[in-house]
């Protein structure tokens, strides 16, 4: 009676014996149906369009397509502004993330809430905001117009400074993290031993976060070069000037499609690039080691 | 104990310390050279205090002074802090960085407290030659055994020059063996050291073995201020009387029978005591007869139930209820042939000259 209820019993093979062994009894292989079609439809989502670029590239001249653009510049361009803002991010974030960490005074949440803002703010309104901010007519651009006859907008200045904007948070947020769940005792161990706050910063915290300070830097130097919203909203499109891979890439759309797919399967590249040197260290959680 | 240990390089501390909810209040002196062990259950605020000798955290009441300077006082708030306290700390954990050498490790305080990069190498190299660490100077503290991250700790600690030493249950993350090799090294390292030091254990064969002088704490407190040897033989709390195994009763002497607070009551030696008293008693001190003993030395005779047998290396230790409740030891031989196991009616008996009787209020080491 019961055999029947449970029906036939199924084969099992010796290696599928030896996988569910190793898995706790489940069938690693089995996915129920309601599971199945929705995770095949959300990797055909992001797959395709990806696959759809590499099929659609003009692989026989993608180099004259290239040199033909404004590629050249908008690469360097947006390699160098991305670079700068990520060194300016970790010269005033790094900080900014170990005050955040280590410290505690009244009004702190508040600040940590301002401060992880950017994150999800629409960048277009970031750009509208440091327009507003240091813009020839804003409240801080007048005075530097005034005192020194600096003129931010449209600059290569503020395609940096659009960028570390919107990149920066990335970076400390990771740094908070690492610094928060790094072990004090060593902090504590390298006062007993006479080193100052700043000592103990340079010489104990800074090496034991490293990897987090690592992958916060090139994550914040991705984000950066993703730029798009901001920086046309603040920083324009000047070919050689402004003009980043992103916005090149949304130009040459218009006019010069092959140019497009080009431009992007760079940016695709240097994405790849940078996702493999972080497999390690940011997709594993960026623990302090 | 001299006068001049709050000055001349000793450490003198009077002070309360809170940390969360609980609250350590101290008063001892450690003239320089002396190893002061710390002893105490677990909670009983061993840590907390050699925080605050060390800077880490601040005194909430008192002061404390080191080598006749104030380093800390709650009145004036004076502080120094533990970066500018010449105090050196060897934690549990030992705390190595693990980003450093050995010799970077080592080379880390004298650096810190501003010598040059060579300087402070230098220094380094002396200090690894002493504690003969010096093969290992390039190696990171992972590559290290636990004896050998143990003295690297210590080599850290001294290499700063501290003017007080402060060792934080130095052997607990060693295995049984190595830390007897790590002991007798140690002791011979700590009576190189000139200033005062402070040894956290709660193992009570370590403390014997390498403090000149013991403090107990229990509940924030000092129970016990005393030498070795003493705590070993009229320990102040029951919790001491366990480490060193003993027997220990509470009770009012009134010459010579001492009335106990948990009932019974003992002849003891007429040395005229009278008031609060503390008898404690060795296990194998304690006889134990399966009929009431006729014709017997012994002066105090009495019944018991035996409640617990557990072995020991070459003996049975055996837990007795009774007025009063008692440990005994017996041999193997004796348990077989009394036929003892939980349960069994026994009758116990100890001479009177077998029993160490003190009073209760235990105040600086004789």
């Amino acid at each position: 009676m019961a055999a029947d209820l449970l029906g036939p019993p199924s084969r099992l093979s010796a290696r599928d014996r030896a996988r569910r062994a190793g898995r706790g009894g489940g069938n690693p292989r089995s996915v129920p149906v309601p599971l199945l079609v929705p995770a095949v439809i959300a990797v055909a989502f992001l797959v395709l369009p990806l696959a759809g670029l590499i099929v659609r590239a003009p692989w026989g001249r993608l180099g004259p397509v290239l040199a033909g653009s404004d590629a050249t510049a908008a690469l360097w361009l947006s390699l160098w502004t991305a670079t700068v803002s990520t060194g300016v991010s970790l010269v005033i974030g790094v900080p900014l993330a170990w005050v955040l960490a280590r410290t505690s005074f009244p009004g702190q949440r508040l600040l940590r809430a301002l401060v992880t803002l950017p994150l999800v703010l629409p960048p277009v309104v970031g750009g509208v905001a440091l327009l507003l901010a240091f813009g020839r007519t804003g409240f801080v651009g007048r005075l530097l117009d005034d005192w020194f006859g600096l003129t931010i907008p449209f600059t290569p200045l503020a395609v940096v400074m659009a960028e570390t904007f919107v990149a920066m948070p990335f970076l400390v947020i990771t740094v908070e993290g690492a610094l928060r769940s790094a072990d004090q005792g060593f902090e504590e161990a390298a006062a007993t031993l006479g080193a100052t706050r700043m000592t103990v910063f340079r010489r104990v915290t800074v090496p034991l976060i490293a990897p987090s300070l690592g992958a916060g830097a090139v994550l914040c130097w991705a984000r950066a070069l993703g730029e798009f919203g901001a920086t046309i909203t603040f920083a324009g499109s000047f070919p050689g000037r402004t003009e980043t891979m992103p916005i090149a890439v949304y130009y040459a759309l218009e006019n010069d499609p092959d140019a497009a797919i080009a431009l992007s399967l760079v940016l695709l590249l240097v994405s790849v690039v940078v996702l493999v040197s972080l497999r390690d260290r940011w997709l594993r959680g960026g623990a302090v080691q | 104990m001299t006068e001049a240990s709050g000055g001349g390089g000793g450490l003198a501390v009077d002070a309360t310390i809170r940390r969360g909810g609980f609250s350590l209040t101290v008063a001892f002196e450690v003239p320089p050279g002396q190893v002061l062990g710390v002893l105490g259950p677990n909670g009983a605020g061993k840590t907390t205090l050699l925080r605050a000798l060390a800077g880490l955290t601040p005194v909430a009441e008192g002061r404390v002074m080191l080598g006749g300077q104030v380093v800390d006082d709650a009145a004036d708030g004076t502080f120094l802090d533990a970066a500018r306290r010449p105090a050196g700390y060897v934690f549990q954990d030992y705390r190595l960085f693990p980003h450093l050498t050995v010799a970077d490790n080592v080379a880390f305080s004298p650096r810190a407290r501003g010598l040059g990069k060579t300087a402070a190498r230098q220094a380094a190299r002396r200090w690894l030659d002493r504690l003969g660490l010096a093969g290992l100077a390039d190696r990171k503290p992972a590559e290290l055994s636990g004896g050998q991250a143990q003295r690297v700790a210590l080599a850290r600690a001294l290499a700063g020059d501290p003017a007080l030493l402060l060792l934080d249950e130095p052997l607990a993350a060693l295995d049984a063996r190595t830390r007897l090799d790590v002991q007798a090294e140690l002791r011979q390292h700590l009576a190189g050291f000139p200033g005062p030091c402070l040894l956290v254990t709660h193992d009570p064969l370590e403390a014997l073995v390498l403090a000149d002088r013991l403090l107990v704490l229990e509940d924030g407190r000092i129970v016990q201020d005393s030498t070795p040897a003493r705590v070993a033989r009229q320990p102040a709390t029951e919790y001491v009387a366990k480490l060193v195994g003993l027997n220990l009763y509470a009770g009012r002497a009134d010459g010579a029978t001492v009335t106990f607070d948990t009932g019974g009551s003992f002849t003891v030696p007429d040395h005229g005591c009278h008031g609060e008293v503390l008898v404690a008693v060795r296990p194998s001190s304690v006889v134990v007869s399966g009929e009431p003993p006729h014709a017997t030395s012994a002066r105090n005779v009495w019944a018991a139930e035996v409640t617990g047998l557990t072995m020991l290396a070459d003996r049975v230790r055996i837990d007795l209820h009774g007025a009063p409740a008692a440990l005994a030891d017996v041999t193997p031989a004796a348990v077989s042939e009394l036929s003892l196991a939980p349960g069994s009616r026994v009758w116990l008996s100890v001479k009177a000259t077998d029993l160490e009787v003190y009073t209760r209020d235990h105040g600086q080491p004789q």
